[in-house]
């Protein structure tokens, strides 16, 4: 094991077998500030037995082991968003760990242990990370460190009071005694958990708010780190399935002669997604699958093209829809205003395209299954592959390995790449042969799960003075969260959050406000994608009261202040990001022919962002973004680092999705394959950033998704100034805009 | 059938099918699992290697178009340029989900080994190829200009 061995257990040598390996060979031992050891495995009485006493086990993310290491186990999903560096921060902050000490690792799926508490239950997802372990694991840190240091005074015999800790050292000044904590754990490990301990006076935190290096980053670097392609089983071989063209087709025939034949392909099987090649590598199973002859019924799947779709999407938005806001008399309003300003905006259907295509190990027999994957809702997953399999969950094991990428494709309520996974473990004899279950990007950017597609309807009304009194905004799409488990929990008065959030919510005075959705069903499958409704509602918000400030003769940047005095946190980011972009209050001066800048302001998962972006727009049309000046307030920052990487991230992601994002349908075939027809950002179209984080003791917030929200609407405000030109339907034309 | 090629400097010998793509043999066959698989279709850069020090798509290219060939992989990098990059990316923490960082390193590892200075155009020249979809590009782009001035200096 190395510092940087993280959760994703090496092929055939799973962290925590490593781990015990370790602890058999020095005789280590295990302070497990931790597990709840009733029911536990043999694995865990294999460390109770290596400590030599009855284990103890208060909270379930830290281990410290007898030579010092410091283990935290994280809950959630690293995909990317530094989740466990942000993780082992807060612990290792309350012990007063080393830092350079602090490895993670993954936690089981246990619902019990290792629920999210914005979900009820495992899984990552709406930035919610550090704001839903917060609490939970300062709390976690301070009760080890009180109880190692409470291990000193007994074992000095001295006051605790008398007792200093720095960097995993527990000292005692006047008799110039000093003890790692590795130390200590033999006695720490027999004491009582206290029921509460003082936290930190945040004036002295070392790590929180500093800049500790991430965990993941060597094994990043050197090829080392461990993803779900990389795991290798003996005796595993590789799955690839043919799945139906068409969404809602399934299978009618197939003949796999000749992918029989194919020298490495052990098993063509028929599983519920389609037909699965089982080969004794990818690129057998790759000639295998192409060889197959198959013949797909289209009778109940989805023909239509997305151009059909949006025709119906238009004409709903004018037919009576369901509210998700509704105050004063927005109709009303807009009516007798002065002025009306009105327009529509179209958003494509989105693929998450991460740069690991889905994939999944499993090893299922009678009586178990064992599931590597780069999990990201693990006791649902677990459920679902429990159901499949035929077996208990608790049968079910996860270990959740690094994912590369995700943007909310590897949660899904269905868990279909891991049923998938098991399901054809299961038509293979689930006879304990470990399969790979392996996607390419073309199975990727077919296979559905997309942002929804929508329209977007907007009015305003001005009065005579340019003061906004009415705003109605309707959205048209598919609900993510219908027909989903979900759903109950979820959707209510007929609304689906997941479509409204961020217009529903719209932070802006407005006297009369109107939102109103009308939710579509179709064959398309649906699926939350990095920032979820904010993907589209920021969009649609920030880029018509930009039409409205324009309709009002006001300042784009002074129009939105005056607007958000009630909102002081939206409205210090909006001044911090137009400040740093020299951005002055009273309308700016032009910056020159095909050149102009935007501004837009976003709150999701309670982080607030603003971006002005600045543009150049060729003679023939090319857009350039040159620069984004981004302002961001996600509370207490954890980790300024990972803050500015998660916005700079957000925003090259956000703007490969306006300028090139979407995936559409002719006669229900999706028409794209892979990076040449499903294009994204490349480092030459990558703007420069700057990112500033406001100063704050509130309790943290997300980073992960945030900073997507406002990038599309800055860009489009933007390419207006440079050109006159609204854009009212997404991704931006590749030329000709201006 | 085999083909023999150098492999991380060693001599070496795969027993697969000759038209299996590079990237596969080295993953599947020599048990190299840092070169990643994003396409398959040469458009990503996530199976980066190196071939007879050019910078190439190892998914694209069959096993048997390197034989007797230096292939050079994350896992064997060795020189000046390649320890100065992977301590820039250090430095500047460039990964996110790191599943591209492989193909990145390599990409700009050759970069770097022919230009020890390049421009912003020359990095948008030969990393272009190279997708990230966590965005990571502004501190790739540092990072390249720090693996630079660290072997100038």
């Amino acid at each position: 094991m190395t510092n940087d061995t993280l959760s994703p257990p090496a092929p055939q040598a799973p962290t925590r077998r490593a781990f015990l390996k370790g602890a058999g060979t020095v005789g280590a031992l295990v302070l497990t500030i931790g597990f709840e050891w009733a029911g536990t495995t043999r694995r865990a009485a294999a460390i109770a037995a290596a400590a030599g006493g009855a284990p103890f086990a208060p909270n379930a993310f830290l281990r410290i082991g007898a030579d010092d290491s410091i283990t935290v186990i994280a809950k959630h999903l690293e995909m990317g968003q530094g989740a466990y560096t942000g993780i082992a921060t807060i612990v290792a902050e309350e012990l007063d760990a080393d830092w350079t000490r602090v490895r993670v690792e993954s936690a089981p799926a246990d619902a019990k242990r290792y629920a999210n508490f914005a979900f009820g239950m495992q899984g990552t997802g709406g930035s919610s990370a550090m704001a839903n372990s917060w609490p939970q694991l300062h709390d976690a840190g301070a009760k080890a460190r009180a109880m190692l240091l409470a291990a000193a005074a007994r074992d000095w015999h001295v006051p605790v009071a008398e007792l200093t800790v720095e960097k995993g050292i527990v000292r005692h000044a006047a008799s110039k005694r000093q003890a790692n904590f590795g130390a200590l754990v033999r006695t720490a490990a027999t004491l009582p958990v206290p029921e509460q301990v003082t936290l930190k006076d945040p004036k002295t935190w070392s790590l929180i708010g500093h800049r500790p290096a991430r965990v993941d980053v060597p094994s990043k670097v050197d090829g080392s780190a461990q993803f779900t392609l990389d795991v290798v089983q003996p005796g595993m071989l590789v799955a690839l399935v043919r799945r139906p063209p068409l969404f809602g087709a399934t299978l009618r025939s197939f003949d796999a002669t000749a992918a029989a034949a194919i020298p490495g392909v052990v098993k063509v099987l028929q599983v519920p997604a389609g037909v699965a090649v089982v080969a004794k590598g990818f690129w057998a199973a790759k000639q295998g699958r192409d060889a197959l002859v198959v013949e797909w019924d289209d009778t109940h799947a989805e023909k239509r093209s997305s151009a059909q779709l949006m025709a119906e999407y238009r004409r709903l938005a004018e037919q009576p829809a369901t509210s998700a806001r509704h105050d004063g008399d927005a109709v009303q309003a807009i009516r007798n205003a002065a002025h009306k300003v009105s327009a529509s905006y179209e958003f494509p259907y989105l693929a998450h395209a991460p740069m690991e295509p889905l994939d999944a190990v499993v090893k299922l027999t009678a009586s178990s299954c064992e599931i590597w994957a780069g999990d990201q809702f693990q006791t649902v997953d677990q459920a679902n592959a429990a159901r499949t399999a035929g077996l208990d969950p608790q049968q079910v094991s996860i270990h959740t390995l690094y994912a590369g990428g995700s943007f909310g494709r590897r949660a899904n309520p269905g868990s279909d790449y891991i049923v998938e996974a098991v399901s054809i473990a299961k038509a293979f004899g689930a006879d304990g042969t470990p399969i790979k279950l392996q996607w390419t990007r073309e199975d990727d950017i077919h296979g559905g799960l997309y942002r929804p597609m929508y329209f977007h309807k907007l009015e305003a009304g001005l009065s005579d003075k340019g003061e906004l009194t009415g705003w109605r905004h309707v959205i048209v799409g598919q609900s993510i969260m219908a027909d989903t488990f979900m759903a109950p929990m979820m959707i209510k008065n007929g609304i689906d959050p997941t479509s409204v959030e961020g217009a529903a919510t719209i932070a802006y005075a407005i006297p009369n406000i109107s939102v109103e959705l009308s939710t579509v069903k179709n064959g398309v499958p649906v699926l939350w994608w990095r920032v979820v409704g904010s993907s589209h509602t920021s969009f649609a918000v920030e880029a018509f009261i930009d039409e409205v400030a324009h309709a009002a003769g006001a300042d784009a940047f002074a129009f939105r202040r005056k607007l958000l005095e009630h909102e002081p946190r939206m409205k210090a980011v909006l001044e911090l990001a137009a400040e740093k972009a020299g951005w002055s209050s009273s309308p700016m001066p032009p910056m020159g022919k095909g050149r102009g800048r935007g501004i837009a302001v976003a709150e999701a998962f309670k982080t607030r962002v603003a971006q002005v972006a600045e543009v150049s727009v060729d003679d023939s049309g090319h857009i350039r973004v040159e620069r984004v000046v981004c302002a961001v307030d996600c509370g207490t920052p954890i980790n300024p680092d990972i803050i500015t990487a998660q916005m700079e991230g957000g925003i090259g992601f956000g703007l490969g999705a306006v300028m090139y994002g979407s995936i559409t349908l002719k006669d229900g075939h999706v028409e794209q394959d892979n990076f040449n027809s499903y294009r994204v950002l490349r480092i030459n179209e990558m703007p420069r950033v700057e990112v500033y984080i406001v100063p704050s003791s509130e309790p943290p917030t997300g980073v992960g998704e945030p900073g997507v929200a406002p990038l599309g609407p800055a860009v489009a405000n933007a390419i207006f100034a440079a050109t006159g030109k609204r854009i009212h339907v997404l991704p931006f034309p590749t030329s000709g805009a201006a | 059938m085999s083909t023999s090629f150098v492999l991380n400097g060693k001599p070496t010998t795969l027993d697969a099918d000759p038209t299996m793509p590079l990237l596969w043999a080295l993953r599947e066959v020599a048990g190299l699992t840092g070169t990643k698989f994003g396409c398959g279709m040469a458009l990503c850069g996530a199976c980066t290697v190196h071939l007879d020090g050019q910078a190439v798509r190892s998914c694209v290219m069959p096993l048997s178009a390197v034989a007797g060939r230096q292939v050079t992989t994350i896992e064997g990098l060795q020189s000046a340029p390649a320890k100065a990059v992977q301590a820039a990316w250090i430095a500047l923490q460039v990964p996110q989900c790191g599943y591209c960082q492989s193909g990145q390193v390599m990409s700009a590892t050759a970069l770097l080994e022919k230009n020890t200075a390049p421009s912003d155009a020359d990095i948008d020249s030969a990393m272009s190829g190279n997708i990230c979809r966590c965005g990571t590009y502004p501190r790739i782009r540092a990072a390249i200009h720090a693996a630079s001035q660290s072997i100038k200096a």
